[in-house]
């Protein structure tokens, strides 16, 4: 069986280090594998989350060889084994204890932004009818299994640290699925112009890259996201025919 | 003295899956102050990895199907040991809960007139499961999620409950730990709601994730409570076989439900071969049948392939043992011949499969579009739980309620694909309701302190142990071998014997395993606590096992191949002692009201 060398984060917020372990590889194995089998078998207390280990949950993102990624959809085989792999905690969210961040901001951003309200049913069975058309883009965004990999990549929060005044990618297609689901009344345009910050991203499209769930971060919502905010900001006829609507 | 923080809360809920978050919501709607408190994130828990759909007699796809037919479907799929109260409210109630999700932001998938759209699934009659293509688990919990936490709901992520305390008879709140930070917290509470899903994890290969240790059944327990059907476990019959480290890792059903076909080395459709009686007028005899079943055919039956979970393992491993297998211990499952009859196979698979198409492709190397999969049975859902009375979900223990995976009654002795979360919205929001109201008329109640402090003793414990003895990882291990091997698929009573006795000898190792490092982020001390959970659910399933000699849905005896009238009378009842040993009870069946006993009849 060929063997693997790992440089694993171990340290807390007060500071840490890389450390050296080696595993075997069996067939088929992912990056997630590798770490429970160190921690089986010599270092306990390694500290990394998971729940599903089928990119279903989220749970397990980290930085492999400085990228971010899932590390139960990650393979030995995808990854060079003739020098050690390195394995490290996500940068943008503060360090709890080895790969395992302090991601509660995530929640709390989440909790600024207006929630679903429908309109009325309308269809005589007292529910709605919606096209299939109609809900696949919403639907592309409702993919989204929080792994704040976009956030962590995002330069405006991971270099910039604009955390108080940037929502993020991923709050980016939260909004927008919100906004373009069919049965929607809410308006979440000037929150996120005055509050969520959405003139912060200067579409490197990152997030769109590192996305696992292979959403179109950038060209789907984002963007569409921005014109909402032009038209609706910056267009004086629509602001003043707004301000007659009352 | 030790002090503890303390919170108050008047319900307590501590899980956060379907049922968990479903149950909070209710709770807060009553105007009570309510907790929530869960071993993972928010958005993580296994709920979030169901794949197929929810089941809901909504009739959108097919007009005939009603309540009356989704309810007959249960109780035939879980071979009428089911508590029929449950099974009826639940095939009453679920098509609102479904709409309420949508209502609450949830997309499902359309049909043509713009209504919510449902696929086939074994042992359901009609088209009944609403989804988003395979990931409706997701669907279901981020609505929820996204919902709940607009409804005052103080969640506390990342903490575990290690034991639940009492004032008297009544409940008094939960101990827990941080897992974060390793620190104690105190939850006094007026009602508590167990929501905490599987045991997934006393198997070596299973579907469930590390958070399926069975603590809610073992706090119940532990608190008084009695666990029912513990004997009944389901072994999905499509787990990826291959390569070893997925091993276990689910294969939705709805790939059959899609037209995938199963088929042994020499490529023969073994399940034609042996179908049960009581589903004969029902299943295809042909195989053009069941593919117009799968495209809608309302006048054809279905294939065998989408027999009850429990048949369709069991004929797998039939062929396996009988060295009809794939060349890594499994079966093949083909979707790709569906090529032959669709134009665009390739583009439709990926359409309706994304997840599959996605996981196979990332994992294991393989387009499920042109090559057919290996899978063999995975551990994938417990029938058993705690014992609850049906309209409130309360248990035994006044104050102390459970919901979703952890509680039992509605599936008998199988449950059917898409009636978990189903069970979840169902019976999570009963639990929330009666909680709330038991809470409104309840008084405060008392902590004991030395309750307190012996929790507290007992989960630090580990900690002042010598580390030499093999680390908790390899207990977990040698018990995950052993329920595999001993209380499987197919089981005989010699051996479930001996996994009575494996499981105390590892009871005793349990209780003397330390650890070492310190209490922030520790798997290992997390795995030493968690070991006396999966012992209890495991000498329980073992001891449930052993008494019914008989084989009915997830039970089989290769020494009782078959089900015996005696035993459809009554459900096996687990509590502890008070000398701490478990005592097993058979409780006679409530007998069922004749206006479902005739709804039965006629759907036969
Ligand atoms: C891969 C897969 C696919 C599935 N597909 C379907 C499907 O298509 N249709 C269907 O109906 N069913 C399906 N199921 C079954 C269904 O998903 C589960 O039965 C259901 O999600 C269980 O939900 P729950 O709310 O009871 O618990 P879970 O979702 O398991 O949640 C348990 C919660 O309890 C918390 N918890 C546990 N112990 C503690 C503790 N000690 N302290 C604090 N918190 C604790 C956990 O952190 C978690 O939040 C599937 C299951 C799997 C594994
Ligand atoms: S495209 Fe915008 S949101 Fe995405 S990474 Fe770049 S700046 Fe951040
Ligand atoms: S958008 Fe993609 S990268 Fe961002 S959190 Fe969601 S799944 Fe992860
Ligand atoms: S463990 Fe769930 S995404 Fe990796």
């Amino acid at each position: 069986m060929p063997n693997a060398n790992f440089k694993v984060w171990r340290g807390d917020a007060k500071g840490g280090a890389f450390k050296d372990y080696s595993t075997d590889v069996s067939e088929g194995m992912v990056v997630l594998d590798a770490i429970h089998k160190i921690q089986a078998d010599s270092a306990n207390d390694l500290a990394c989350r998971w729940n599903c280990k089928a990119g279903k949950c989220g749970s397990c993102s980290a930085e492999i060889n400085g990228k971010p990624k899932l590390m139960c959809m990650t393979r030995m085989a995808d990854l060079p084994l003739d020098r050690p792999i390195t394995v490290e905690p996500m940068k943008t969210f503060p360090l709890i204890k080895d790969l395992v961040t302090d991601v509660s901001w995530n929640y709390a951003v989440k909790k600024t932004i207006k929630g679903f309200a429908p309109r009325k049913p309308d269809a005589p069975d007292g529910t709605w009818r919606m096209q299939q058309d109609d809900i696949e883009r919403p639907q592309e965004f409702r993919k989204c299994i929080e792994c704040f990999l976009c956030q962590d990549v995002c330069h405006v929060l991971r270099d910039h640290h604009l955390h108080d005044k940037f929502i993020g990618p991923r709050f980016l297609i939260y909004t927008a699925q919100l906004e373009m689901n069919p049965l929607d009344t809410g308006d979440r345009v000037p929150d996120l112009k005055h509050e969520h910050g959405i003139g912060f991203c200067n579409i490197t499209k990152c997030c769109t890259k590192v996305c696992p769930e292979e959403i179109t971060i950038t060209d789907n919502a984002i963007i569409p996201l921005k014109e909402r905010v032009v038209d609706r900001m910056y267009d004086p006829l629509t602001k003043l025919l707004r301000v007659l609507k009352g | 003295m030790p002090e503890f923080e303390t919170l108050e809360h008047d319900v307590l809920v501590i899980g956060a899956g379907g049922a968990g978050l479903r149950a909070a919501i209710e709770a807060a709607a009553a105007g009570v102050r309510v907790g929530l408190v869960c071993k993972s994130l928010l958005g993580k828990a296994h709920t979030v990895m169901a794949e197929g759909g929810i089941a809901a007699a909504l009739a959108n796809v097919d007009e005939r199907d009603s309540w009356k037919v989704h309810f007959a479907d249960t109780m035939r799929g879980g071979q009428y040991v089911n508590n029929w109260r449950m099974a009826e409210l639940h095939a009453k109630e679920a098509p609102d809960r479904v709409r309420e999700l949508e209502a609450w932001g949830a997309l499902f998938d359309r049909t043509k007139d713009g209504k919510i759209l449902q696929r086939n699934f074994g042992g359901h009659r009609y088209p009944r499961l609403a989804h988003v293509g395979d990931r409706t688990g997701l669907e279901l919990i981020r609505t929820l999620q996204d919902h709940g936490i607009h409804q005052g709901i103080d969640v506390h992520m990342e903490w575990t409950v290690v034991s639940l305390l009492k004032d008297g008879e009544r409940i008094a709140g939960v101990f827990a730990y941080s897992r974060e930070r390793g620190q104690f917290k105190v939850f006094r509470a007026k009602a508590v709601i167990l929501a905490t899903g599987g045991i997934g994890r006393a198997y070596k290969i299973t579907s469930n994730s590390w958070e399926g240790t069975g603590d809610g059944h073992t706090l119940a327990y532990d608190a008084g409570a009695e666990l029912i059907d513990m004997e009944f476990v389901q072994f999905h019959p499509t787990g990826m076989v291959w390569p070893p480290s997925v091993r276990g890792i689910l294969v939705t059903e709805g790939v059959r439900g899609e037209g995938g076909v199963l088929r042994n080395k020499d490529g023969k459709r073994f399940m034609f071969d042996d179908i049960p009686e009581n589903y004969r007028s029902q299943t295809a005899d042909n195989e053009e049948e069941g593919w117009r079943y799968t495209q809608g055919d309302k006048n054809a039956r279905r294939p065998p392939e989408l027999l009850t979970r429990d048949h369709v393992a069991r004929c797998i491993n039939r062929e396996v043992k009988a060295g009809r297998g794939s060349p890594h211990g499994g079966v093949f499952l083909d979707i790709s011949w569906i090529k032959e009859k669709l134009p665009n196979a390739q583009e439709h698979i990926k359409k309706k499969l994304p997840s599959m198409y996605h996981q196979f492709k990332k994992l294991a190397d393989l387009d499920i579009t042109k090559e057919p999969m290996e899978i063999g049975p995975t551990t994938h859902y417990v029938m058993g739980g705690v014992r609850v009375d049906a309209d409130s979900q309360m248990s035994r223990v006044p104050g102390l309620f459970a919901a979703g995976e952890c509680a039992a009654g509605i599936n008998g002795a199988n449950r059917l694909g898409g009636n978990s979360l189903s069970d979840l919205l169902v019976f999570g929001r009963r639990a929330g309701e009666y909680a709330a109201k038991f809470a409104q008329s309840a008084k405060n109640p008392t902590l004991d302190q030395q309750q307190l402090e012996s929790a507290a003793r007992a989960a630090l414990a580990p900690f002042d142990r010598p580390t030499d003895g093999g680390g908790p990882f390899q207990i977990q291990y040698e018990l995950q071998e052993m329920m595999q091997d001993l209380v499987g698929i197919v089981r005989r009573e010699d051996e479930l014997v001996r996994a009575v006795e494996g499981v105390q000898r590892l009871q005793k190792r349990a209780a003397a395993v330390g650890v070492s490092g310190n209490r922030e982020y520790n798997p290992g001390w997390h795995t030493a606590l968690d070991l006396h959970n999966l012992l209890t659910v495991s000498e329980a399933i073992g001891r449930a096992a052993i008494e019914r000699k008989e084989s009915r849905g997830g039970h089989f005896r290769d020494d009782f191949p078959d089900k015996d009238p005696q035993y459809a009378t009554f459900n096996t009842v687990l509590a502890r002692a008070p000398d701490g040993s478990m005592k097993l009870r058979r409780e006679p069946l409530i007998p069922m009201p004749p206006e479902l006993k005739q709804v039965i009849e006629e759907m036969k």
